[in-house]
C-alpha cells in the first residue's frame, strides 16, 4: 500500500479540529482503478448533448450569443424583490412541502383554473418540479416504460428523445412539413402535421404523444383544429398526451394559445407542463410545474418523492408572489404574461427584417422566442470541415469561429431520418437586449465583407 | 382510461414517511421535532451571499453551467482537496445536484442495473431503499453502528477493494460531530478515491435546507456517468443558491479550523441542544440514545402489540394528543427488520 506521512498546510489549524484528515497524504494507485464497473444500461447512448457541445463554444465573451434560450434582459423587478424578501424569512430557507410550496400550488391552481375554466386542486392536481425539464422527467419516469412507444413531433426540444429512451421506451418520430409553394414570407404556420401520417404512427403500444406548443424551435402555435386531430387520435387509441407549454404566454398578435387539456375528453389523459423560468424570464430559478388529473399526477408525485423530494423554498415563494400579482392583472396590458410578448414581438420583427436584408430566409414564429433561419441562399462552402457532421452543425461552428455569432443547429432537434430535411436551418434566440441585437445586426450586415 | 397508466418502476415506492408525517404535523399544528431541518436561520454570511446573488447581475437569474456553477465547483474543489488529501478537479470530479437527495438518485441511476445488489446499512435514511428499487437493484441490509471509527471504515474499504465494489458515502452531516468524535471520509482511505462517491449537502452544511444545493464528489470516470443522468433529469440547478453556497465555502476556506468557522460553531451550538433534549427526555422517563453526530436522537419507548408498527402508532398519538411531532424509527429499517426496532422514535434537536 503506497502511503506516506506528510503534513500538509495545516500547521495553523488547531489539533482539536475534528474534521480534517490532513496528516497523511495518499497516493492513488493506478492498478486499483475500477475494473468491472461500468455505467448502467439506461444511460447507454445518451451521452451526446447539444448544449454541452455548444455552450462552451459560445461562452467566449467576444461571441454574440443567440444560441441557448435564455434572456439577457432582466426579469421583472418585483420577482427579484419577492425572492430577496423571502430569503429574509427564516422558515423560507428550510424545506417546504415536497410536491410544491403551498402558496405556489395555490397560485398555480388559481391562474390555470381561470385559463382552463375549471377547478384545479392545488394539492392533488399540481406538482412543482425543477424546471419544465424536471416535469418532463417526472412524467416520463412516472408514466412511461419498456414496451411503450411515445410519439414525438420533429423538430423537438432535444431532451424528449433521451428521456423516452431512459424510461426504456421507443420514440416514434413524425416531422412537421413545410407546405409546398412559393411565398414571400415563411411563417411557422406554414409547417404542419400530415393527419394521415400522424394517424399511421399510433398503435396499441403507443403510450403517449408529446406536443410542444408554442413549438421550440419553429415557434409554431398549434391551432384548435390541429389539436383536435391529435385529441381525436389520443381518445381513439386511449393514449396519454404530454403537453409542453413552457412558452404559453409568448404568443404574437393574431394567434391564440389553446390548451389541449381543455378539449373534450382530454383533461383526464393530459399532463400540461409550464415553467417559471420562461414565464418570468428567470431560467436560472429552475422551477416548473405539471398540471393534470389526480390519477396521473400522483405517479409524478411518487417519482418526485424518490428523486429530489422538494424544490427550493424561497424561489417557490417568489414565483407564487409573481403569479398572484399577474393573476390580478390578467387581460390588462400591464400583465407580464402579455407585456413580455409585446416586447418580444418587436424584437422578432427586427430580427426577421435584418435576416431578410442579408439574404437569409427566416421562418417567422407565431410564438416562443426562437426563430429558424434557412441559410441555403448563402451558399457557404464548408467542405473543409469534418464530413461526419450535418451541414447545420458545421455552419454554426464556422459562424461562431469566423463571424463571432452563435446559434444552435436545428438537426439537434430531429431524428436521423429527418436530418436532410432540416440541415440548412439554424436556430436564433431573440429574447435579448437591444445591445445584443445591435451587435448581431452589425455582424449580419457585414456578412459578405471579409 | 382503460389501460394501466403508471410505469412499474413507481410500484412499491409510493409510500413515503415524510409525506405522511409532515402532513400530520401540519394538520395538528404540532411542535415539529420530526423532519430534519433547523428552525433557526442560516448564518448571516451565507444569507447575505444569497441576497447579494439575488440583486446581482442578470446572469444570476439565468441558466448557469449544468454540472455546477463555476464559482461553486471551484471553491468546493479547493476546500475538499485539502480535507480529502487528493487533488479534486472542479469540472471533472464534482456534480452539483438539487440537494444530496438528487445526488443519491443520480448515483443509483447511473451505476445500478437490474440484478445488482446494494448493501444498505441499517438504520438508513429512508430514500435509499426506494431509490435502489427504482434502479432495479436488490437491497441487502446489514446493521452497523453510526459515526464510524477509522477501523470500521477500513474494514468496509477492505471489502470494497477485495470485491471490486463501489461505495456511496452519504456524508451530509459531516461537520456535525460531538464530544470530540472525528468524521473520517472513506474516500481518503487508500484505494478508495476511485471507487467512492461522496455525497454532501449545502442545506445541512449551512443550515439552509430549503436551498436544495447538494453534490457528489468522486473520480471523473464515475462522475461522468452521473452527469449523463443529470443532463437527462433536471439538467441545471438554481443559479443564485449555488452562488451563495460558493461564497459560503470561500469564507469557510479562509477560517477553517479557527473559532470563526461555522463548521466549529454549529456543532458546538448543537451539542448544547442535544444535551438539553436528552435531559428533557430522561426527566419524563424516556431513554435517549446519545448521538455522536448529526441532528437526531432516538429514544426508547415501551412496546405493545397491534397491526401497524408500534412506533408509527405512538408517533401519530403523540402528534394528535400531545401536539409533538417526531418520526417513527422503523421507517429507517427494511420491512423485514422494522419490527425489531419499533420501540424507538426520532427527535430532531436542531
Amino acid at each position: 500500500m503506497n502511503t506516506a506521512r506528510h503534513v500538509l498546510n495545516c500547521s495553523k489549524f488547531a489539533r482539536h479540529s475534528a474534521n480534517i484528515n490532513c496528516t497523511r497524504k495518499f497516493y492513488t494507485s493506478q492498478h486499483l482503478k475500477m475494473s468491472r464497473h461500468t455505467h448502467s444500461k439506461r444511460i447507454e447512448g445518451l451521452d451526446k448533448n447539444v448544449w454541452v457541445a455548444f455552450t462552451s463554444l459560445a461562452a467566449d465573451p467576444s461571441v454574440v450569443n443567440l444560441g441557448q434560450g435564455f434572456p439577457d434582459i432582466p426579469p421583472p423587478s418585483y420577482v427579484k424583490e419577492a425572492l430577496a424578501k423571502a430569503a429574509c424569512v427564516d422558515r423560507m430557507n428550510q424545506y417546504t412541502r415536497g410536491f410544491g410550496h403551498p402558496s405556489l400550488v395555490k397560485a398555480l391552481s388559481q391562474v390555470y383554473g381561470k385559463v382552463c375554466g375549471r377547478q384545479i386542486d392545488p394539492l392533488k392536481e399540481v406538482l412543482v418540479t425543477v424546471g419544465g425539464y424536471g416535469s418532463l422527467f417526472s412524467t416520463m419516469q412516472g408514466l412511461v416504460e419498456e414496451g411503450d412507444e411515445v410519439i414525438i413531433i420533429e423538430p423537438f426540444f432535444d431532451c424528449y428523445v433521451p428521456m423516452v429512451r431512459m424510461a426504456g421506451a421507443k420514440p416514434v418520430l413524425i416531422p412537421l412539413r413545410l407546405k409546398p409553394g412559393k411565398r414571400q414570407t415563411i411563417t411557422s404556420a406554414d409547417w404542419f402535421l400530415d393527419p394521415d401520417e400522424l394517424s399511421s404512427k399510433f398503435n396499441s403500444k403507443t403510450k403517449a404523444i408529446i406536443i410542444n406548443t408554442p413549438n421550440n424551435p419553429i415557434g409554431k402555435v398549434f391551432t384548435r383544429d390541429e389539436l383536435q386531430v391529435i385529441a381525436d387520435l389520443c381518445i381513439k387509441h386511449d393514449t396519454l398526451c404530454f403537453s409542453d407549454e413552457v412558452y404559453e404566454w409568448l404568443i404574437y398578435r393574431g394567434h391564440h394559445h389553446i390548451k389541449i387539456a381543455t378539449l373534450p375528453g382530454m383533461w383526464d389523459r393530459t399532463i400540461t407542463i409550464g415553467s417559471a423560468g420562461k414565464t418570468f424570464s428567470v431560467t436560472g430559478w429552475k422551477l416548473g410545474w405539471s398540471v393534470g388529473p389526480e390519477h396521473l399526477i400522483k405517479h409524478l408525485q411518487t417519482v418526485m418523492q424518490n428523486t429530489l423530494y422538494t424544490c427550493p423554498t424561497p424561489l417557490q415563494e417568489a414565483v407564487a408572489q409573481g403569479l398572484l400579482l399577474n393573476f390580478e392583472l390578467m387581460g390588462q396590458s400591464e400583465c407580464y404574461f402579455s407585456s413580455l410578448a409585446e416586447e418580444l414581438e418587436g424584437k422578432r420583427d427586427r430580427m426577421a427584417a435584418i435576416l431578410q436584408e442579408v439574404g437569409m430566409t427566416p421562418v417567422i414564429p407565431e410564438g416562443g422566442y426562437f426563430m429558424l433561419v434557412d441559410v441555403t441562399s448563402l451558399n457557404q462552402d464548408l467542405s473543409h470541415m469534418d464530413d461526419d457532421e450535418a451541414y447545420d452543425y458545421k455552419f454554426v461552428k464556422w459562424m461562431i469561429k469566423e463571424k463571432k455569432l452563435a446559434a444552435i443547429p436545428v438537426t439537434a432537434f430531429v431524428g436521423d431520418e429527418s436530418k436532410k430535411q432540416f440541415e440548412k436551418y439554424i436556430r436564433l434566440c431573440f429574447i435579448k437586449q437591444d445591445s445584443t441585437l445591435d451587435a448581431a445586426e452589425e455582424i449580419l450586415k457585414n456578412w459578405s465583407k471579409i | 382510461m382503460a389501460r394501466r397508466l403508471h410505469a412499474s418502476r413507481t410500484e412499491g415506492v409510493d409510500k413515503n414517511v415524510w409525506v405522511e408525517f409532515t402532513k400530520l404535523a401540519a394538520d395538528y399544528k404540532a411542535v415539529n421535532l420530526g423532519q430534519g431541518f433547523p428552525d433557526f436561520s442560516p448564518p448571516k454570511f451565507v444569507q447575505e451571499a444569497f441576497c447579494s446573488a439575488v440583486s446581482g447581475g442578470p446572469l444570476m437569474h439565468q441558466y448557469t453551467r449544468a454540472f455546477g456553477h463555476p464559482p461553486l465547483v471551484k471553491n468546493m474543489a479547493k476546500f475538499f482537496s485539502r480535507v480529502v488529501g487528493h487533488e479534486i478537479d472542479p469540472f471533472e470530479d464534482i456534480l452539483v445536484t438539487v440537494g444530496a437527495y438528487q445526488a443519491l438518485f443520480s448515483a443509483f441511476q447511473a451505476l445500478i442495473d437490474e440484478g445488482d445488489e446494494v448493501i444498505i446499512v441499517e438504520p438508513f435514511f429512508d430514500c435509499y431503499q426506494p431509490m435502489v428499487k427504482m434502479a432495479g437493484g436488490k437491497a441487502v441490509y446489514v446493521p452497523l453502528r453510526p459515526v464510524y471509527k477509522t477501523e470500521e471504515l477500513q474494514m468496509i474499504a477492505d471489502l470494497c477493494i477485495k470485491h471490486d465494489m463501489l461505495c456511496i458515502s452519504d456524508e451530509v452531516y459531516e461537520w456535525l460531530t460531538y464530544d470530540g468524535a472525528k468524521h473520517v471520509k472513506i474516500a481518503s482511505l487508500p484505494g478508495m478515491w476511485e471507487r467512492t462517491i461522496t455525497i454532501g449537502s449545502g442545506g445541512k452544511t449551512f443550515s439552509a435546507t430549503g436551498w436544495k444545493v447538494g453534490w457528489a464528489i468522486s473520480s471523473g470516470h464515475i462522475i461522468k456517468h452521473m452527469k449523463i443522468i443529470h443532463q437527462n433529469t433536471v439538467y441545471h440547478c438554481a443559479t443564485a443558491a449555488q452562488e451563495a453556497v460558493a461564497q459560503g465555502f470561500e469564507r469557510e476556506y479562509e477560517v477553517f479550523g479557527t473559532p470563526e468557522s461555522y463548521f466549529k460553531q454549529l456543532p458546538a451550538m448543537l451539542q448544547h441542544k442535544r444535551n438539553k433534549l436528552a435531559s428533557c427526555l430522561q426527566s419524563v422517563g424516556l431513554q435517549p440514545i446519545m448521538p455522536e453526530g448529526g441532528y437526531f436522537m432516538i429514544a426508547d419507548i415501551s412496546s405493545s402489540t397491534g397491526e401497524e408498527l408500534y412506533d408509527f402508532r405512538f408517533v401519530k398519538w403523540l402528534t394528535k394528543e400531545k401536539g409533538l411531532a417526531t418520526i417513527p424509527v422503523s421507517a429507517f429499517y427494511s420491512p423485514e427488520h422494522g419490527k425489531e426496532f419499533d420501540k424507538y422514535i426520532r427527535f430532531c434537536f436542531v
